[in-house]
């Protein structure tokens, strides 16, 4: 690790303002990819701002139709959410799923999605159940939110306050992982919701997309056997050693599937 | 059997400090003065190079920046490899020069350059990214078909054609006799994956020195200390022997890779030496992936030949063995006497050749791993018999029970150099198959398919040479060393009694066994047996652990130390009770005079040999000490037959293994909760080689699974439950009777977790690891 100057502010404004002031800040939410960069030494922020001291950012609640989860809370913590159980269970299992209890306990949904990895889990979710990100300065549609690999919508020392899940009808997350990382190789979350079927996939291309011949197939009938012989292209999706385009282009199939199957079950 | 005696699962002794942080790892300790050092390493697989460290040398807190250069002008040997094979050519295999600090040319990612002393670990961190290395890069070669082609890009300019050996064991004639006279051959062709050791506890090694008296000390993480102390001064000659203390107390874990003398503990002793100062150095996990020995990677060739009834009676297997970019300490016995030797299995094959083409490439030197060799055998065998049963239309149980070695055969010279010396093969593989419900397969397979799953099962009827070895033989083999055990045992005058051995327990629970063993054998209480291991200066000489050797020489130079003991005993008993030496019976601790009620108990000799107020010195020495010697007349011969059951989601490519049962022959077992364990940690390793570990490079040289994002190590749910029970033929040529069992699980569960997967799959085209995506990708061809 190298040196950079820790700031652990109480506000938001003043998270910002230590942003601002920074010449190559970094905001600190659970710190699971950051310290592990850091401590590799693939990063040298001038400047650490820890979000961990900033009241209210943490938490669950129900906002009439809506899930709000703060952007600090754990994924431990969505997980075991009472509320989210009940309103969305299949969000309450994407959390159950991601890393290991180490990770869930320390990760946040805040800093998962400002990382924009392309195999987290909770990209899925934001677009997959149409969520909207609140940051301090704005709020952001979820569909806009992911802009490439590792890149978000979020401006310069713009930082996430939490986001908002609309209820759905019915949702499932299937996640194809990682044998090594545990990350999505694919992870795919079907979801009914006011607005439509929405099929979004996570850990097969450069950021979290949609899969609109899937969103029209379950439009008509919301059921696995909709999906019978629908895939996607295998082209331009993420090839590595675990698993080539082709490979992906065939799971994102079976995991829509899947979902589907238990969302509708 | 007594609670604490042989045969009893007494709980682990060191597991208290080991579960609560209590443990004395290398790193745990800090010497007064210390200062910690940074490798700069080979950013390239090949290149050659040239150094500046001047910055770094005037970096903030740095104490020395030394190199290649510095290492030769005092005249400081090269790393070396103890085991000389011959080849088929009657020339010995090809050791080019393995520098401490490469100099002029690197030859695989990691290769260490320079070593950046410092302050703290993170000045000589930051220093060493100071160093400035220019690179011109040279070809390299990473596969070894490549590096075997004509035209190749040479390695080393003394391994002509990037080999270093070419190696036959077997009769080629009466083996070519044999398939022309098969009725079938079946054939195969293998990979055996390469693999990443990662023991838990990385690498570390603190170096001093201390100018007054001369004394060097390294304090590092080894599973042979002696071996350690050894090389550095006969071969790298960093300081003599006696001058030269090497400590291994606690380490977490070794699996082989902590058998080999390195780079970066060698250069931490010396550079220990020039500046006065101790030097530490603990690997990140980073380096273990480049820096530490891999393990295995193979390529076969395999052919069975049999007659019409299934009899075996021709095995022709060519292996390529990948050495990487330097032969590393014992790597070249690996894929040698520790494999072909093995070829003949639990079977009676008639006719057996093996030839081994030993590669360099710009990778990782390769080195013993966990089995070394053996399941490399075993993965040969139990997939060809396993092919063969198909093809041929016969059970795969019952072909092996059509070939096994009686068990009247015993001893049993084999076709390959090793004489077999006890065994009851087909015992353990029908207890193995009645345990696993084998005759109710099919049923089950029909009840996956019905759920869209397919089912396979799969045996592995395994056999290792442990208790490595009788140095006659290893000698006459090339080894370097002789591979005897030590071990002392002391009475303090208090009746309590510590026991020295030679071998060493990196997480295998020796301070356990050993004391149920001197417990039991001496009639001494459990807690009043301390083990000592791991610091050449309280050991005598020992040739430390690996090769399922420690209790099968380790626990019988034990033996012959307490033999020693007991007589010495029997002396004065029969001095204090006044009765003559061939009347004391020795029994439950107690020197008795026989047919009289008179006795002595053990402690009370212990105390009355260290208070010799009235002992006729001239006949009894004062003192109560022994230490023994053992070299084994031959290895030990543990064998077994694992069943793996997997069911595959063909839609995913997921393999789950659903059942797993070992049966395994160890011959007397003194603490069978630790041998239960010593398997599931076995199987655990061989089921990650199976189904997840592979190690890659691409085809620039660069190592792909450099971290545990892409290195796949097997996790709690990848792996079964497991039923685990144990045959017995005792070892006829060791006192204790027992054969070894760290390794038994590794060498037996990746034949049969593959056979499982070729059966549920019914294709061959697929190699290990068998991950989601090779068997979804078997199953689309």
């Amino acid at each position: 690790m190298y040196e950079f100057n820790y700031h652990r502010p109480g506000t938001l404004e003043a998270a910002a303002a230590a942003l601002a002031a920074a010449e190559d800040g970094q905001v600190l939410a659970g710190g699971q990819t950051l310290i592990p960069t850091l401590k590799q030494r693939l990063a040298s922020p001038s400047d650490v701002v820890d979000l961990g001291s900033i009241a209210g950012l943490d938490g669950v609640r129900r906002e009439g139709e809506s899930i709000v989860v703060g952007a600090m809370t754990r994924h431990a913590d969505v997980a075991s959410s009472p509320e989210v159980q009940a309103a969305i269970p299949a969000l309450a299992s994407l959390a159950e799923g991601i890393g290991d209890p180490q990770v869930r306990n320390c990760g946040t949904i805040g800093g998962s999605i400002a990382n924009a990895d392309p195999a987290a889990d909770y990209p899925a979710a934001v677009v997959g159940l149409g969520a909207s990100i609140r940051t301090d300065r704005r709020t952001i549609a979820g569909d806009d939110f992911f802009t490439g690999l590792f890149e978000t919508a979020l401006e310069e020392g713009e930082i996430i306050v939490s986001v908002s899940f609309p209820i759905p009808r019915r949702a499932a997350y299937a996640k194809f992982p990682n044998p090594a990382s545990r990350y999505a190789i694919v992870g795919v979350m079907a979801a009914e919701t006011s607005g439509g079927v929405r099929v979004a996939v996570t850990g097969a291309g450069d950021r979290v997309f949609r899969v609109g011949a899937m969103e029209a197939a379950l439009a008509g009938s919301f059921s696995a056997d909709a999906l019978a012989g629908a895939s996607v292209s295998a082209d331009g999706l993420n090839e590595d050693i675990h698993a080539g385009a082709d490979y992906r282009a065939h799971l994102v199939g079976v995991m829509a599937r899947r979902a589907v199957a238990a969302a509708a079950g | 059997m007594a609670e604490s005696g042989i045969g009893a699962s007494v709980p682990r002794t060191e597991d208290q400090r080991f579960l609560t942080g209590s443990g004395d790892y290398t790193d745990d300790t800090t010497f007064p003065h210390q200062t910690h050092a940074a490798f700069v390493r080979s950013t390239h697989p090949h290149a050659s190079f040239t150094l500046d460290t001047t910055a770094a040398a005037s970096a903030p807190g740095v104490v020395t920046v030394l190199t290649g250069a510095d290492l030769a002008a005092d005249e400081i040997g090269t790393l070396i490899c103890g085991w000389q094979v011959t080849g088929k050519d009657g020339e010995p295999h090809k050791a080019p020069p393995h520098p401490v600090l490469a100099v002029d040319t690197v030859r695989h990612v990691g290769d260490a350059i320079a070593i950046v002393v410092a302050e703290s670990a993170r000045a000589a961190r930051d220093a060493a990214e100071q160093v400035e290395v220019s690179y011109a890069p040279l070809p390299a070669v990473v596969s070894m078909r490549d590096a075997l082609a004509d035209g190749a890009p040479q390695i080393h300019s003394d391994a002509p054609g990037n080999l270093c050996y070419d190696w036959e064991i077997g009769d080629r004639a009466a083996t070519d006799d044999a398939f022309a006279r098969a009725h079938h051959v079946a054939r195969l062709d293998l990979v055996n994956n390469r693999l990443i050791p990662n023991a838990m506890e990385p690498r570390s090694a603190i170096g001093d020195f201390n100018p007054a008296s001369g004394d060097y000390t390294l304090r590092l993480t080894s599973q042979n200390p002696h071996i350690h102390r050894l090389v550095l001064a006969a071969f790298i000659q960093i300081a003599p022997e006696h001058k030269l203390h090497v400590i291994a107390p606690d380490v977490g874990g070794g699996f082989g890779s902590k058998i080999f003398i390195y780079q970066e503990e060698t250069a931490v002793l010396w550079a220990a030496g020039k500046i006065g100062r101790p030097v530490k150095w603990t690997a990140d996990r980073s380096e273990s992936f480049v820096a530490d020995a891999h393990g295995r990677d193979h390529e076969s060739h395999v052919e069975l030949a049999l007659d019409a009834d299934g009899r075996f009676l021709g095995l022709k297997v060519s292996t390529l063995a990948n050495m990487g970019a330097y032969l590393s300490t014992f790597a070249s016995c690996v894929p040698s006497y520790l494999y072909g030797t093995l070829l003949q299995g639990q079977y009676t094959t008639e006719a057996i050749y093996c030839e081994v083409k030993a590669v360099f490439t710009n990778t990782t030197p390769v080195d013993a791993l966990r089995g070394a060799g053996r399941p490399e055998a075993t993965y040969v065998v139990e997939r060809i018999v396993d092919q063969a049963a198909r093809e041929m239309g016969i059970d795969a149980a019952e072909l092996r029970r059509r070939n096994f070695i009686p068990a009247d055969a015993f001893p049993y010279p084999t076709k390959v150099a090793l004489e077999y010396d006890s065994g009851n093969y087909r015992l353990a593989l029908d207890r193995a198959l009645e345990i696993a419900d084998y005759g109710d397969f099919a049923a089950r397979r029909e009840a996956s398919s019905a759920r869209g799953r397919l089912r396979g099962i799969g045996l592995s009827a395994y056999i290792e040479a442990c208790g490595i070895a009788p140095s006659q033989v290893v000698g006459s083999l090339g080894a370097g060393v002789g591979l005897w055990e030590s071990g002392g045992i002391r009475f303090n005058p208090t009746g309590n009694v510590l026991v020295y051995t030679g071998s060493h327990s990196h997480g295998q629970g020796h301070e356990t066994t050993f004391a149920q063993l001197v417990s039991d054998y001496l009639g001494v209480p459990f807690e009043s047996v301390e083990v000592v291991h791991g610091d050449t200066e309280k050991t005598p000489f020992g040739m430390g652990t690996y090769g399922s050797r420690s209790l099968a020489v380790g626990g019988s130079a034990l033996v012959k130390a307490m033999d020693k003991i007991i007589a010495k005993g029997r002396k004065i008993a029969a001095f204090t009770l006044e009765a003559s030496e061939e009347d004391i019976e020795f029994s439950g601790g107690d020197f008795a005079v026989a047919g009289t009620d008179r006795s002595m108990n053990i402690a009370e000799v212990a105390f009355s040999a260290y208070v010799p107020h009235n002992y006729p010195l001239d006949e009894l020495e004062p003192g109560l000490e022994e230490t023994g010697f053992y070299d084994p007349a031959n290895f030990t011969f543990p064998a077994g037959t694992h069943v793996c059951e997997v069911e595959v989601d063909p839609e995913t490519g997921t393999t789950e293994i659903v059942n797993w049962v070992a049966v395994d022959d160890f011959g007397n077992v003194v603490n069978p909760m630790i041998v239960e364990g010593q398997v599931h940690g076995g199987v655990a390793h061989g089921v990650g080689q199976a189904l997840l570990e592979g190690c890659a490079y691409d085809a620039d040289g660069q190592l792909l699974t450099g971290s545990f994002m892409d290195y796949t190590m097997p996790r709690a749910d990848d792996l079964p439950d497991m039923t685990v029970e144990t045959t017995c033929t005792p070892c006829p040529h060791n006192p204790l009777g027992v054969k070894g069992c760290g390794e038994a699980g590794a060498i037996a569960a990746p034949a049969a977790v593959m056979n499982a997967i070729t059966d549920a799959l019914g294709t061959n085209a697929i190699d290990m690891p068998a991950t989601p995506q090779a068997v979804w990708r078997a199953l689309s061809e």
